[in-house]
């Protein structure tokens, strides 16, 4: 399965993406300059964190504009695998191709910790290694990641089941206390209708070498791996 | 013959997104006890723009703002278009 990690100028987390695909997985993996147009030769293409552009205008507003990203709109459009984490979440947003925004969190800091982040559907790739509900402990680094919808784009998700993780309590309860940036209905994550696009403000690649201490992210890499081995 | 404008964006976040950084101001004006409620910060974007007519320039304007200066989702804006300050013809 050939990993694809687009770097933009500022990117920060695509060395870390490319460590999980390459020494983890073993799996082909190559860094996609933002200025390539031809990704063909890639299944899945992660967008990696970090201050695209410098965070300017607005997170992701810039990179989105990259030559690379009508090819990512594209490969998306054929139903492959996208994986926006953090800063690419707030690119593919800024794309169009999940729903909603990513505005500055509840509280106005830039949060960096470990989370309680609940799996909330198992059916997908991404997620068919987790148990239903399991609350995974992930890391979070952001200053814009209150994810916002309007009311009608907000049930559409619900009703179609497109939120893949929530914020939640250490127990795994929805509760504000357990909702650090102040998201609506505790998105941490969702997917596009297909599933196969999905976005995530919590960094599974930054929890998958299990020498850091904690490997709760690297389940969404395998569950992947294994999907593309039925194929 | 091209004219030019000077185009002034203002761009406000749409009233049902929470604005703390607008909270947090209004928290500190009232603490300073000015008489001030329901803060709410924006941005401002100004330039210059060539275009074919007045027509033609707003609609440049609009659509460049819908595409790239605001995220429809969350910001609402509005702007001024102003003949630019003529410069010396030859």
């Amino acid at each position: 399965m050939q990993f694809g990690i687009v770097v933009f100028p500022g990117s920060n987390c695509d060395r870390d993406a490319a460590y999980v695909a390459q020494e983890l997985l073993r799996q082909p993996t190559r860094l996609i300059w933002h200025e390539e147009t031809d990704i063909q030769d890639v299944d899945v293409v992660i967008l990696p964190g970090g201050f695209s552009y410098g965070d300017y205008l607005r997170c992701g507003a810039l990179a989105r504009m990259s030559p690379v990203m009508a090819a990512v709109m594209e490969h998306a459009h054929q139903g492959k695998w996208v994986l926006g984490v953090c800063n690419g979440f707030q690119i593919l947003t800024e794309a169009g191709l999940l729903p909603g925004a990513l505005v500055r969190n509840r509280d106005l800091h830039f949060i960096c910790d470990q989370v309680p982040v609940r799996v909330e559907r198992t059916d997908l790739p991404w997620t068919q290694t987790y148990t239903a509900g399991r609350v995974l402990t992930l890391p979070i680094a952001h200053g814009e990641g209150c994810y916002y919808a309007d009311a009608v784009t907000l049930a559409t998700l619900e009703r179609q089941n497109q939120v893949v993780f929530r914020y939640c309590t250490p127990a795994g309860r929805l509760e504000l206390a357990g909702n650090p940036n102040g998201s609506l209905n505790h998105i941490a994550g969702i997917c596009n209708e297909q599933g196969t696009v999905l976005g995530m403000m919590p960094h599974p690649e930054r929890a998958a070498d299990a020498l850091l201490g904690n490997a709760d992210g690297l389940g969404l890499f395998q569950g992947l791996l294994q999907a593309a081995a039925l194929v | 013959m091209r004219l030019s404008f000077h185009v002034r964006v203002y761009i406000t976040l749409r009233p049902s997104v929470l604005d703390p950084a607008g909270a947090a101001v209004t928290r500190n004006l009232q603490h300073l006890g000015y008489g001030v409620a329901e803060v709410r910060i924006g941005k401002y974007v100004e330039f210059t723009l060539e275009a074919m007519s007045e027509t033609d320039a707003t609609a440049q304007v609009e659509a460049l703002c819908d595409q790239v200066l605001t995220n429809p989702v969350v910001e609402t804006y509005r702007y001024d278009l102003l003949p630019a300050p003529v410069s010396a013809q030859s």
